[in-house]
């Protein structure tokens, strides 16, 4: 009989875990309960037209104004710029890692390039704020150093681990036949890596950017300390912004829960949870769709 | 032939060039991290005493120490590990011994990547209204260890299903065969055998615990208390919010500045640490 019994146990277990294993989307459907929750109401003040168009964000003034167009510009241009920094580098240390460095270097490189991926985003804003901003402002006679140009260099930095590693993953699981028989055409290692072994890897590559760019726009911490914090539309490499995680991370503690502007604040959570789960589920899809068959 | 030639040197050129500019780039990223590092080790290494890790703040948080930032980060990462560690292990469990529904486990795959995807400062959105307003727990340890425990789920379940992967299948088929159930040679063979790696993936979600600055910052941090919290529903100060409040908010930003290096150190060392015990765990794991 005990036999018995601890086969009941086992269907026993299975059971609790099936229930367990819905947390993440349980989880997941509670921040969009909320956040709709929270964030749909300021719609019956402001149209969604208004909301996301309309360029003035003036929340606290007597006629409060709630439009999150220069927000959503300033994300958008700070993870451009970013991205634009942070693609060169990852891939190069992709490279670097998979196809040019020798063993022993590598096993000092790679953990130091995930070493980076450890560091608070608080510290990097930290440094950004009190090293690299006195810097920009003395160096290009600016009025600040807080500004659109140096949270993407800050954001950047912290991408490049994720696109690397991800794209080091996709490079090195290209099969070792496919090199081989580049070489054996007479194509070196530099013309094997761009025509070869990159196009072979691609779908990895772009999973890697995507997901490297999600992070960037979800970012709170870096741009709320660095991006200097003006409303107005960027006009310039050089424009103090306030991209839409700041904004959020800036004006919540002093909100009342239940007005307006609270809701307001939710609604620009809708908008981030939507744009990154789009990158996501594009991220996911890519990363699917393309495996490496080795046979 | 000797257009062949030319043709060839050229290419070696190009290649000698290209692998000269990638190693360069690398450099630069490599460079920079020890920059920043070494600049805050520089400055804020002066800082650093027995005083300042084990008194409170004092004269508006310009003096004295940061042990009550210490002492809450910590309680941050114990309540959010207590949720995240249990809950994490056994998703991935169900998702790599038990689940057969290959739709299912898809579905749930599909939502894990995408919680890992959702910005911090929307998990803070979530604990505000879920936690701290509709359950009324209030900004409060509690609050801001489910925030936290939520964003890490993710972490742990990843690092789990990892270390599950690498056991071989010929365990599992041993154990079964001598007539074993299912409960058993998870719990006897290859727990044990994935100990290391879900181990690796504790320490990870440990390091981002105390790191993370959004989520807590409407959830759980205080810009300074003078009493130490006394039950899960207190308010607390932390490491990252320390960082931000002292180098962002107020008249003495300037004064402080030495204290925020030292907290900056203080927090790094606490992440680097967590996180190189879980790079040993896994290299000795590779090894053996």
């Amino acid at each position: 009989m005990k036999i018995h019994r601890n086969i009941l146990f086992d269907l026993f277990i299975e059971k609790i875990f099936f229930l367990v294993g819905f947390t993440c989307l349980l989880v997941l459907l509670l921040i969009m309960l909320f956040l709709f929750k929270e964030g749909l109401p300021i719609f019956s003040n402001v149209s969604p037209r208004e909301f996301i168009m309309g360029t003035s964000w003036y929340p606290t003034s007597e006629n409060a104004r709630y439009g999150v167009f220069p927000l959503i510009m300033a994300s958008v241009s700070v993870t451009l710029l970013a991205s634009m920094i942070a693609v060169p580098l990852s891939l190069s240390i992709a490279i670097y890692l998979s196809e040019i460095a020798r063993p022993v270097i590598r096993e000092i490189v790679k953990p130091a390039v995930e070493l980076i991926a450890s560091i608070p985003s608080v510290i990097i804003g930290f440094f950004g704020m009190v090293v690299i901003a006195p810097l920009l402002q003395t160096y290009f006679h600016l009025d600040t150093g807080l500004n659109l140009f140096n949270a993407s260099l800050m954001l950047a930095f912290m991408a490049i681990p994720t696109i690397a590693s991800i794209s080091e993953d996709a490079i090195s699981s290209v099969p070792v036949s496919l090199k081989e028989a580049s070489y054996a055409l007479g194509a070196n290692r530099w013309q094997t890596i761009l025509h070869v072994i990159v196009p072979a890897s691609l779908s990895g590559i772009w999973t890697a950017i995507i997901l490297g760019v999600s992070r960037v726009i979800g970012e709170t911490m870096v741009v709320l300390m660095v991006s200097g914090g003006a409303t107005t539309l960027p006009d310039s490499l050089f424009s103090p912004v306030r991209p839409l995680t700041s904004n959020i991370a800036a004006e919540m503690g002093e909100t009342p829960v239940g007005g307006e502007h609270y809701h307001a604040l939710f609604a620009i959570g809708i908008i981030l949870f939507i744009i990154t789960f789009g990158f996501n589920l594009i991220a996911d899809y890519l990363s699917n769709r393309y495996k490496f068959k080795t046979d | 032939m000797k257009q062949i030639i030319r043709r060839r040197s050229g290419a070696t050129f190009s290649e000698k060039t290209m692998f000269a500019i990638i190693t360069f780039l690398s450099a630069v990223v490599l460079g920079f991290l020890v920059f920043m590092l070494a600049y805050i080790f520089k400055n804020g290494f002066s800082a650093l005493s027995w005083e300042f890790i084990s008194e409170r703040p004092r004269n508006e948080m310009t003096e004295g120490g940061i042990f009550p930032a210490i002492l809450g980060t910590l309680y941050l990462m114990i309540g959010s590990s207590a949720l995240s560690i249990p809950i994490g292990i056994i998703t991935a469990i169900y998702l790599n011994e038990y689940a057969r529904n290959r739709k299912l486990v898809k579905i749930i795959r599909l939502g894990i990547n995408n919680l890992a995807g959702v910005p911090s400062v929307v998990f803070g959105l979530f604990g505000l209204s879920l936690f701290v307003v509709f359950f009324d727990f209030g900004v409060s340890i509690l609050a801001g260890s489910l925030t936290l425990g939520a964003l890490n789920l993710p972490v742990i379940i990843r690092s789990t299903e990892e270390a599950l992967g690498v056991v071989p299948g010929t365990y599992r088929e041993a154990s079964l065969s001598l007539g074993a159930t299912r409960w058993q040679t998870i719990y006897r063979i290859v727990l044990p055998a994935a100990l290391p790696g879900i181990l690796t993936g504790i320490m990870l979600s440990l390091g981002r615990a105390a790191g993370e600055t959004a989520p807590i910052m409407f959830t759980a941090a205080a810009f300074y208390s003078p009493e130490f919290p006394a039950s899960i529903y207190d308010e607390i100060m932390a490491l990252p919010y320390h960082i931000y409040v002292l180098a962002t908010a107020g008249t003495h930003i300037q004064e402080s500045r030495p204290l925020q290096y030292g907290t900056a150190i203080v927090l790094i060392a606490m992440v680097f640490i967590l996180n190189f015990a879980g790079i040993i765990l896994r290299y000795r794991y590779k090894r053996r």
